[in-house]
């Protein structure tokens, strides 16, 4: 077959205009803007970290002291630090991810730079979807990588301290059933981030709304509805649903009592079938839905402030 | 095809008319000077143009409905919208790295190029920069961007006589063809006299003239006329009459320049004198509307 000369040179334009990934730029663009999203988890490893090393001047001791106990009781001694950097960490991620949505779509109209995102081919679809995606997905990976690292090094100088003074880590590598809690800590940051979805949905559409104080205007109007609902009417509905929307993952998610609190396996207190099956967790992400889609509508119509 | 072509263009803010039933139409590969008084429309009407705001009105860019197609359009549209929008907390570098990442028709090594001719450094941050730099570095972006359309709203806003008159050399010499369209709104008229090809006025959220550098040379005539001749060069109904060191300068719209060369010094006005009739005679027609 043959071709037309003329038809020849449009080619090299067409594979030119495939060669763009607008969300991953989108996402590293977030991460220059934010350090925040980053340092804050390893500000917060490390200070844990810190604190873990000054533990470890009594850590032969304190061995010596978990082999009196029951199993049960030395699992959950030995790994107890190791939670609880797990728990420090989600704490801070859920802080950074609040600020960092309050700011996402106010920060560009403020300082005016929304005229040059907007000067790009970048939708607001791209842009409103690349800044959820930090709390729901860059933040959970992220915590869960540092997390992991550090349980390593935890892991490694208590080893370390434990060798040198002769105590042995044969009881800490028995008890501390590390890779076990990765998986546990997937699935919790993974509860996390969908229950908390229409969280960050409604902070980024406020920001993308509000002309100042984006965090009273993302606090109050909730607070203000839930006393109303107090006052007139002596129920405590509203309140009692966003307690739930903060800490209503934890008790869908996990199961601490009929298994009992001292299970070896820290998988056993995971209850996904419960979670999967809440409505809370269905109705939460189509709150979720339906305030992203408002801020990708929003951002059309935004102009700087 | 026209590049921009508007219909009846409205737009309010509040009890605000900005834009007031706006037509327009602008050709492919022309330089348009879209020249107006503050809040006469011109940023409503290009946030129209580049799809930032919603109107009512009839509106095509290259064919396309910027409101709803705008991050399509952005793919051959560029635009400065002024010196200050770029995010103060970007790197050079990265500045590069997001516009050839996310815009199929950057240039890279274009952008590289016109930056190698300037001081800024490629680590440095905006909030670093000059603000003359920070101007360079969005025109480098702009102009390694093979757009068929370059909006400029007051580029050379806060910028000293350097970088202005630098900026619209590297616009003409270096990005300027023939194929291309460009909309550049200004106060400094006089500095665009010579990029222009074609010229509006807006007033009013309306267009009040509109017409391309040949035709103002052709059409309009300023003349410094002689003391004795005055009521004589008034009687051929001059548009615009101002006093400068107690003489008369009368501007005509379509008169008979060997008439007028009796009568005083004869040459084509600038911009500005223009500017001033035309917005001048447009206030007195408002006033004596309005008595």
């Amino acid at each position: 077959m043959t071709t037309p000369e003329n038809t020849v040179p449009e080619i090299p334009v067409d594979l030119q205009m495939l060669a763009t990934r607008p969300m991953y730029w989108s996402l590293r663009r977030e991460l220059w803007e934010n350090r925040s999203i980053y340092v804050a988890p390893l500000i917060a490893a490390g200070v844990a970290l810190f604190g873990f090393l000054i533990s470890t001047m009594t850590l032969p001791h304190r061995m010596r002291a978990v082999l009196a106990l029951d199993p049960a009781k030395q699992h959950q001694a030995v790994a107890m630090p190791y939670s609880f950097v797990a728990a420090l960490l989600i704490a801070t991620a859920f802080i950074v991810g609040v600020f960092y949505c309050l700011d996402a779509l106010h920060g560009e109209r403020r300082d005016r730079s929304i005229l040059f995102w907007k000067s790009l081919p970048v939708s607001d679809r791209t842009t409103v979807l690349s800044k959820a995606s930090i709390p729901l997905v860059v933040l959970p990976l992220l915590i869960f990588a540092i997390v992991v690292a550090t349980q390593m090094i935890m892991l490694m100088l208590s080893t370390a301290v434990l060798l040198g003074t002769g105590a042995g880590a044969a009881t800490l590598w028995t008890r501390l059933p590390l890779f076990r809690m990765s998986l546990g800590l997937l699935y919790a940051l993974t509860a996390i981030a969908l229950w908390h979805a229409p969280l960050y949905g409604w902070l980024l559409l406020v920001s993308g709304w509000a002309r100042r104080a984006t965090f009273l205007w993302a606090v109050l109007p909730p607070l203000a509805v839930s006393v109303v609902e107090r006052i007139a009417f002596n129920t405590s509905h509203v309140s009692s649903l966003l307690r739930n929307r903060l800490i209503g993952w934890f008790t869908q998610g996990f199961d601490f009592k009929s298994q009992g609190a001292d299970a070896i396996d820290p998988l056993a207190h995971l209850t996904p079938g419960k979670f999967l099956s809440s409505p809370g967790l269905w109705l939460g992400l189509a709150a979720a839905a339906i305030f992203l889609v408002a801020a990708v509508r929003l951002r059309r119509y935004r102009e700087p402030i | 095809m026209a590049c921009i072509e508007a219909r009846g263009l409205r737009k309010a803010f509040g009890t605000t008319i900005a834009l007031n039933g706006l037509d327009l139409r602008v050709e492919e590969g022309r330089i348009l000077g879209l020249i107006g008084p503050n809040g006469a429309g011109k940023t409503t009407a290009l946030n129209a143009i580049l799809g930032l705001s919603p109107y009512q009105g009839e509106l095509k860019v290259l064919g396309r409905d910027p409101w709803t197609a705008r991050d399509q359009l952005m793919r051959d549209v560029s635009f400065i919208a002024d010196v200050a929008v770029l995010p103060r907390w970007l790197r050079v570098s990265q500045a590069l790295d997001y516009v050839a990442g996310v815009h199929p028709r950057f240039d890279r090594a274009k952008a590289e190029g016109f930056l190698a001719k300037t001081d800024i450094r490629r680590a440095s941050k905006v909030r670093e920069l000059s603000k003359g730099m920070v101007a360079q570095l969005h025109l480098a972006l702009v102009m390694a961007i093979d757009a068929r359309l370059l909006v400029l709203d007051e580029p050379t806003l806060g910028l000293d006589i350097l970088y202005r008159k630098q900026f619209y050399d590297s616009l003409l010499n270096d990005y300027f063809d023939r194929s291309r369209t460009i909309v550049v709104t200004t106060h400094q008229v006089e500095e665009i006299h010579d990029v222009l090809t074609d010229l509006m006025f807006i007033n009013h959220g309306r267009i009040v003239l509109d017409c391309s550098m040949e035709e103002l040379e052709s059409r309009y005539l300023q003349v410094m006329v002689h003391p004795d001749h005055v009521a004589a060069a008034r009687a051929l109904k001059p548009i615009h009459e101002r006093q400068v060191f107690g003489r008369s300068i009368l501007l005509f719209d379509h008169a008979d320049r060997q008439q007028l060369a009796a009568l005083g010094d004869v040459r084509t006005p600038s911009i500005a004198d223009l500017f001033v009739a035309v917005m001048g005679n447009q206030a007195a027609e408002a006033q004596g509307a309005a008595r």
